[in-house]
C-alpha cells in the first residue's frame, strides 16, 4: 500500500466525515433540547440540494447566490417543521412527536417526489470546485480541500455560539431542564426555533456539498444519510456537538477505509455506521462523548 | 366474565364468517387487499407486543420479516427453480440441499429462523436503552438488508426470489394464521408475562426491584413477535410471490409504526383497526396517483401524490389524536367500561 493512497484515502474519509459531522450536529442539537430523533432532518438536507439546484438552473443564479437562497429556504422550513409539526406536540407523549417526524419526512419527499419526479437530478457543481487538481501526488478536488475546511470554521462557529453567547446559554438551559427555563424568563418556543434554524443551515451545507461530491441528487437521499449523520450523533455521544463531529469523522474514515483496503466488503458500506455503533454502545451505552443519556446536555 | 367470553366468542365468530364472506363476496383485487390486511394485522399485533406492551422501542420487524420471507421462499422453491433464478452467482450447495412441498414446514422455518436470530441480538440490543436501542434495532434492521443484498449466493442479491408457489386456499391459511397469531398474542398480555411486561414499560427499575428479571421478559417480547414476525414474513413472500431486499427496508418498519400509533400503542385492537386503516387507506388513495379530471381540467398522473396526501393525513391525525385511536385500551374495555387507567 502506497502512502500516496493512504493520504489520499485520508483526505476522502475527511471530506466524508466532515458532512456526516455537519448534519450530525443538527440531530444531536434537536435531541438534546427535545428528546426528538428527528427524521425529518435528513430531508431538509435533501431539499437544500434541491432548493440550489432550482435556483442553478431555474434563476440561473450564480454558485454562490444560489447556496444562499437554499440555505435560507432550509432556514425557512426548519422554522416552520417546528411550528405547525412539533410545537403543538411539546406535552404529547414522545412516540407521537416521532411519528410526526415521520410523518413530516415523507411529507417532504413526496413534495419533491411530485415537484420534480423520482428519477435522480443531475447536479452541476462549478468546474472550479470539482475539477482535480494535484498536490504532491495526490489527486483530489479544490472541495476536498473546501469541505473539511468550512466544515471546522463552521464547528468552532457553533461551539463560540453555544458556549459565549446568550443564546447559547439559553440552549444549554433548555437541553438541561426545559421545564425550568420559562421561569427564568427565557422564551423556550423562540430558542427551539432557533435551533432548528440552526441545524437546518448546517444540514443544507452538508447536502449542498453532498451534491457536489456526489453529483446526482433524488428525493430518497436524505434518508439513509441522515440515519447515518444520526447513528454518527449517537456514536459521539448525543447531545454533544464535539461528539457529533467526532462520531461523523469516525464514520466517515471507517466507509472510505474500509471500501479502499478490503473492496469485498463495499457492499455493506452503509451498514459500517451501524456495526460500529453497536460495538461502541455495547461497551460504552451513552456513546463515546456522552453523558447519562436522561440528562445529556452540550 | 361470562359476557366477556361471550362477547370474546362473538367477535370470534365475526372474524371466521368474515373469512368466508371475503372468499364468496370480494372481487381479485378486493381480496387480494383483504390478505394483505390480514398479513399486516399479524405484524401490527406482534410489532405492537414488544413495542407498545413491553415498552421496548425496537424498530427492527423489516430484519425479523425479511429473515423469515428469504427462509420460507427459499423452503417452497424447488432445486431447478433456484437454479434457474440464480443470475448474479451460483446458488450455494447449502440451499440446493433442501426443498419442502409443506407450506406450514417452510412457514414455521421462517417463523423459527427469525426466533432465533432475535434471541442472538436480544443479549446486544437489551444492554441498550430509550433511543439508544431504537438506534440499534434500526442499524440492525438495515445490516440485515444489507445481507440480503450482499450474500447473492443464498439470496440471489438486489434480483430476489421470483415466482414463489403459493397454494390454493392461501386465504383461508392466512385467515387461520391471523386469528390465532391474535389470540396468542392477547393471551399473552393477559397472563402474568403480559402483566410483566407492562410494568417493565412503566418502569423497568421498578420491575427489576420487584423481582421481574427484565431481561428474560424482554427476550420473550422480543423473540414472540420475531416469531410472528417471520411467519408473517413467510405469508407476505407468497403473497407478493417474490422476496427482494428493498421490500424490507426501515420503511417497511416505519409503516408498521405509523400502524400501531395510529391505532394506539399497546392496544391489541387498535393495532388491527390501525392495519386495516392505514392499508385499506392507502390502497384506497391509490386513485390520486391516476390521471384524473378536476373540474374538467385534465390532470396527468402524479405518482407520489398518494404518499403526499397519505403523510399529511398522518400528521393531522397525529396532531389532533395524539394518542391514537384507542389509547391504550381494548375493545373490550371501552364496551365493558372496565378502564385499565
Amino acid at each position: 500500500m502506497s502512502s500516496t493512497l493512504l493520504i489520499q484515502q485520508i483526505f476522502n474519509g475527511f471530506s466524508l466525515g466532515s458532512m456526516y459531522a455537519l448534519i450530525a450536529i443538527g440531530y444531536t442539537m434537536v435531541y438534546g433540547v427535545l428528546r426528538l430523533i428527528n427524521f425529518a432532518h435528513g430531508d431538509i438536507m435533501m431539499i437544500g440540494s434541491y432548493a440550489c439546484l432550482f435556483a442553478l438552473n431555474f434563476f440561473a443564479f450564480p454558485f454562490i447566490p444560489a447556496f444562499g437562497f437554499a440555505i435560507l429556504i432550509c432556514i425557512a422550513l426548519g422554522i416552520s417543521i417546528d411550528k405547525i409539526a412539533y410545537k403543538p406536540l411539546r406535552n404529547s407523549p414522545r412516540i407521537s412527536l416521532l411519528i410526526t417526524a415521520i410523518g413530516v419526512s415523507f411529507f417532504l419527499e413526496n413534495l419533491i417526489n411530485v415537484l420534480f419526479t423520482s428519477t435522480p437530478q443531475p447536479f452541476n457543481a462549478p468546474s472550479i470546485l470539482i475539477n482535480p487538481i494535484n498536490l504532491f501526488d495526490i489527486r483530489m478536488s479544490l472541495l476536498d480541500l473546501i469541505i473539511p475546511t468550512l466544515t471546522i470554521i463552521i464547528l468552532i462557529a457553533v461551539l463560540l455560539i453555544l458556549y459565549k453567547s446568550k443564546y447559547g446559554i439559553a440552549i444549554r438551559a433548555l437541553a438541561f431542564d426545559i421545564s425550568t427555563v420559562a421561569l427564568m424568563g427565557i422564551d423556550a418556543n423562540k430558542i427551539i426555533a432557533f435551533v432548528f434554524a440552526l441545524g437546518s443551515m448546517l444540514a443544507c451545507i452538508g447536502g449542498i456539498f453532498w451534491a457536489c461530491k456526489y453529483p446526482q441528487i433524488d428525493p430518497n437521499m436524505g434518508v439513509l444519510i441522515g440515519l447515518k449523520a444520526f447513528g454518527a450523533a449517537v456514536l459521539g455521544g448525543i447531545g454533544s456537538v464535539g461528539g457529533a463531529v467526532l462520531g461523523g469523522l469516525i464514520i466517515g474514515f471507517c466507509e472510505v477505509l474500509i471500501v479502499a483496503f478490503v473492496p469485498d466488503l463495499a457492499g455493506f458500506k452503509d451498514g459500517f455506521a451501524f456495526i460500529f455503533l453497536v460495538f461502541v454502545l455495547l461497551f460504552k451505552p451513552t456513546g463515546i462523548m456522552g453523558q447519562d443519556y436522561e440528562r445529556s446536555r452540550f | 366474565m361470562l359476557m366477556k367470553n361471550i362477547f370474546s366468542i362473538i367477535i370470534l365468530i365475526l372474524a371466521v364468517l368474515s373469512i368466508f364472506a371475503a372468499q364468496y363476496c370480494l372481487s381479485d383485487y378486493a381480496l387480494r387487499t383483504f390478505i394483505n390486511i390480514s398479513i399486516f394485522i399479524i405484524l401490527a399485533v406482534s410489532y405492537n407486543l414488544i413495542n407498545g406492551v413491553t415498552g421496548q422501542f425496537s424498530l427492527e420487524p423489516n430484519g425479523f420479516v425479511a429473515v423469515g420471507a428469504y427462509i420460507t421462499a427459499l423452503l417452497l422453491l424447488d432445486i431447478e427453480a433456484k437454479q434457474d433464478q440464480f443470475s448474479l452467482l451460483d446458488p450455494h450447495p447449502f440451499i440446493l440441499s433442501f426443498h419442502t412441498d409443506s407450506f406450514f414446514i417452510a412457514l414455521l422455518a421462517g417463523g423459527f429462523g427469525a426466533l432465533a436470530l432475535s434471541l442472538i441480538l436480544s443479549f446486544a440490543v437489551f444492554r441498550v436503552r430509550g433511543d439508544y436501542l431504537a438506534i440499534v434495532t434500526l442499524g440492525f434492521g438495515i445490516i440485515i438488508k444489507l445481507i440480503a443484498l450482499n450474500f447473492a449466493a443464498f439470496t440471489n442479491g438486489v434480483q430476489g426470489l421470483n415466482e414463489i408457489p403459493k397454494p390454493n386456499n392461501f386465504l383461508y391459511i392466512v385467515g387461520i394464521i391471523t386469528i390465532i397469531s391474535v389470540i396468542l398474542i392477547l393471551n399473552i398480555i393477559y397472563s402474568k408475562y403480559g402483566r410483566a411486561m407492562k410494568a417493565v414499560r412503566d418502569d423497568e427499575d421498578a420491575a427489576l426491584a420487584m423481582g421481574i428479571n427484565t431481561f428474560r421478559i424482554k427476550t420473550l417480547a422480543f423473540g414472540t413477535s420475531a416469531f410472528l414476525e417471520g411467519v408473517a414474513g413467510g405469508l407476505l413472500a407468497c403473497y407478493i410471490t417474490s422476496v427482494t431486499p428493498e421490500q424490507f427496508d426501515f420503511l417497511f418498519t416505519f409503516q408498521l409504526l405509523i400502524i400501531i400509533v395510529l391505532g394506539g400503542l399497546g392496544s391489541t385492537t387498535g393495532a388491527i383497526i390501525g392495519a386495516i386503516l392505514v392499508i385499506g387507506g392507502s390502497e384506497w388513495l391509490r386513485f390520486l396517483d391516476e390521471p384524473m379530471s378536476i373540474f374538467g381540467y385534465e390532470t396527468k398522473g402524479l405518482p407520489g401524490l398518494r404518499m403526499l396526501v397519505f403523510s399529511i393525513i398522518l400528521i393531522l391525525v397525529m396532531l389532533f389524536a395524539r394518542r391514537g385511536i384507542f389509547g391504550d385500551k381494548e375493545l373490550s374495555d371501552i364496551i365493558f367500561k372496565r378502564f385499565k387507567k
